[in-house]
């Protein structure tokens, strides 16, 4: 096979490979839309659900959805960041710190479910939190926890060495050239990965199973030690545990979450498509 | 006269056991341009960065000897850093400017140490560009971006941000590289002016720049002082043949 031969086969493979991941996802996409769009109205984000779920809204799950990805970024964002700036920063390189980073690595890898039960079993039993939002809050956000820490070491460690020997050069302390130069510039590849975190956070069902999401619960939440609906697992029970839901209903749900996570998405590309263009060299 | 800066049997050991440097003894007048220059990897940028320690990056390099500094040791306990970074302030090869305008980046030392007088800051941004000879060409776009300065411009606005400082010493590791000989011949004249006012250690881009610039020069070779003297001695009669053999282009 010629050079050219190879070049050719090489690029339709990968060509065809791209296709055949990004086909099925936009299909998905197009599907929930196309079933779910009928069911979008003011009324369904706002009205609680009635008539068994099978009639209403999904205002309750949605504002829980909301409350759990704003407590999962108080929780993720200040310890994930501090962290991040520690690990690239001030820790020096030996054995601990490569273990710390092995963890971190693998915590990211751990499957969602058990973020749930140590959720349940730390802050719902031991520390007596019960089912609440508060419990559900910390178990996504430490599920959240290593994406922030591993994005924003990277975003940190990317920053060029000569801004941070040129600021201590001219007399500034490590904390002022980490404050004044080493954020400014990581700032979009952290607030990317804080994003994303939170997206993933707001979409996750296993780990507000068993420590805040309520199956069926009209009322909006009071305090943050009150449960509340979410709207992944409301749309685990509206698919498969309650008979004779109608479908437009199940898909305008899925239609709401798959907006919710991919608009953090979206958020999180304009944040850094914006940053880098005001951030000239 | 009293030397300002006393090196004393400095040696400097990297992490990997590279020894850069092995038993350097000098003395650094006041206002005069001291001249390092000798092959690359002979010692010059490490010994430079020693002297305000900006040397403590190297994490677990290992260092023997004393620099006295006016007097005191600067890896003395309690010499401030900070401070001692804004008293012998340094210039790099590569022209680095802060993100930020030309003004940010002429206060950003001074504001890192607490001057918040917006007269004094001004006064000095002005003063410090007309001593690294360039207010004329950007005393109208003092808020524009530094990033938009070309090479020799950008190299004297690094130079202007460490006199900002109005430091005892200025440190240049050579600071003309990336220029054409038009800058070139800017900042080596600037140099005349400033040794009035500061102490000039520098390292140059060449033997024939460091003849040019020095008053009193060290030839360093792997990591050793092998002969330092007045300009005349060690460019145009140098003592030791290895030295001799380097600023006549034999090697190098």
């Amino acid at each position: 096979m010629s050079r050219q031969q190879s070049n050719r086969l090489a690029k339709a493979i990968i060509t065809i490979v791209s296709a055949m991941v990004i086909i099925p996802i936009v299909f998905v996409i197009l599907f929930v839309v196309y079933n779910g769009i009928g069911a979008l109205s003011w009324e369904f984000l706002t009205a609680p659900p009635t008539n068994g779920m099978r009639e209403g809204g999904i205002g309750p799950a949605l504002l829980g959805t909301v409350i759990l990805t704003f407590v999962v970024a108080i929780v993720a964002m200040p310890f994930g960041i501090a962290a991040a700036i520690y690990l690239a920063e001030y820790a020096k390189d030996n054995r601990l710190t490569r273990w710390v980073r092995l963890a971190i690595v693998n915590l990211a890898g751990i499957p969602s479910v058990v973020y749930g039960l140590f959720g349940l079993g730390v802050f719902v039993l031991f520390l007596g939190f019960g089912t609440s939002i508060i419990a559900g809050g910390l178990t996504l956000g430490l599920m959240t926890l290593p994406v922030v820490i591993s994005t924003s070491e990277e975003a940190i460690l990317a920053v060029p060495q000569h801004f941070r020997t040129v600021s201590l050069s001219l007399g500034a302390t490590k904390w002022q050239t980490i404050r004044h130069q080493v954020l400014p510039h990581a700032l979009p590849g952290i607030l990317t990965g804080v994003i994303l975190g939170l997206g993933r956070a707001a979409g996750e069902t296993a780990p507000i199973l068993f420590t805040v999401a309520a199956f069926y619960l009209p009322e909006l939440p009071k305090s943050i030690f009150d449960q509340t609906m979410a709207l992944p697992y409301h749309l685990y029970v509206i698919s498969t545990q309650v008979p004779g839901m109608p479908l437009t209903i199940q898909y305008g749900t899925a239609l709401v979450l798959l907006l919710i996570v991919l608009s953090f998405t979206l958020i999180a590309t304009l944040v850094r498509t914006n940053m880098r263009r005001r951030r000239e060299w | 006269m009293e030397s300002i800066i006393s090196i004393e049997n400095v040696f400097f050991t990297y992490t990997d056991g590279t020894e850069a440097l092995s038993d350097i003894t000098l003395e650094i007048q006041p206002n005069e341009v001291f001249v390092l220059f000798g092959p690359a990897r002979g010692g010059k940028s490490t010994l430079l960065r020693l002297l305000n320690r900006l040397s403590d990056l190297n994490e677990g390099a290992q260092h023997q000897g004393s620099i006295l500094f006016n007097g005191t040791d600067v890896f003395d306990r309690r010499v401030d850093v900070t401070n001692l970074r804004r008293q012998i302030s340094m210039v790099f090869a590569i022209p680095t400017t802060l993100p930020g305008s030309i003004r940010d980046n002429l206060t950003y030392g001074l504001k890192m140490a607490g001057m918040r007088d917006s007269n004094i800051l001004e006064e000095r941004v002005e003063r410090s560009l007309q001593q690294a000879a360039l207010w004329d060409e950007v005393k109208d776009r003092l808020d524009a971006s530094a990033f938009a300065l070309s090479g020799g411009q950008k190299q004297r606005l690094c130079i202007a941000r460490s006199l900002a400082l109005e430091p005892d010493i200025v440190v240049l590791d050579n600071p003309t590289s990336g220029l054409d000989p038009l800058s070139t011949a800017t900042v080596e004249e600037s140099l005349f002016e400033l040794k009035k006012q500061y102490t000039i250690i520098m390292v140059p881009h060449s033997v024939q720049q460091g003849a040019r610039v020095a008053d009193r020069a060290a030839f360093l070779l792997d990591g050793e002082l092998v002969e330092k003297g007045d300009t005349q001695q060690i460019f145009l009669y140098p003592q030791d043949q290895r030295t001799e053999d380097y600023v006549t282009g034999r090697f190098g």
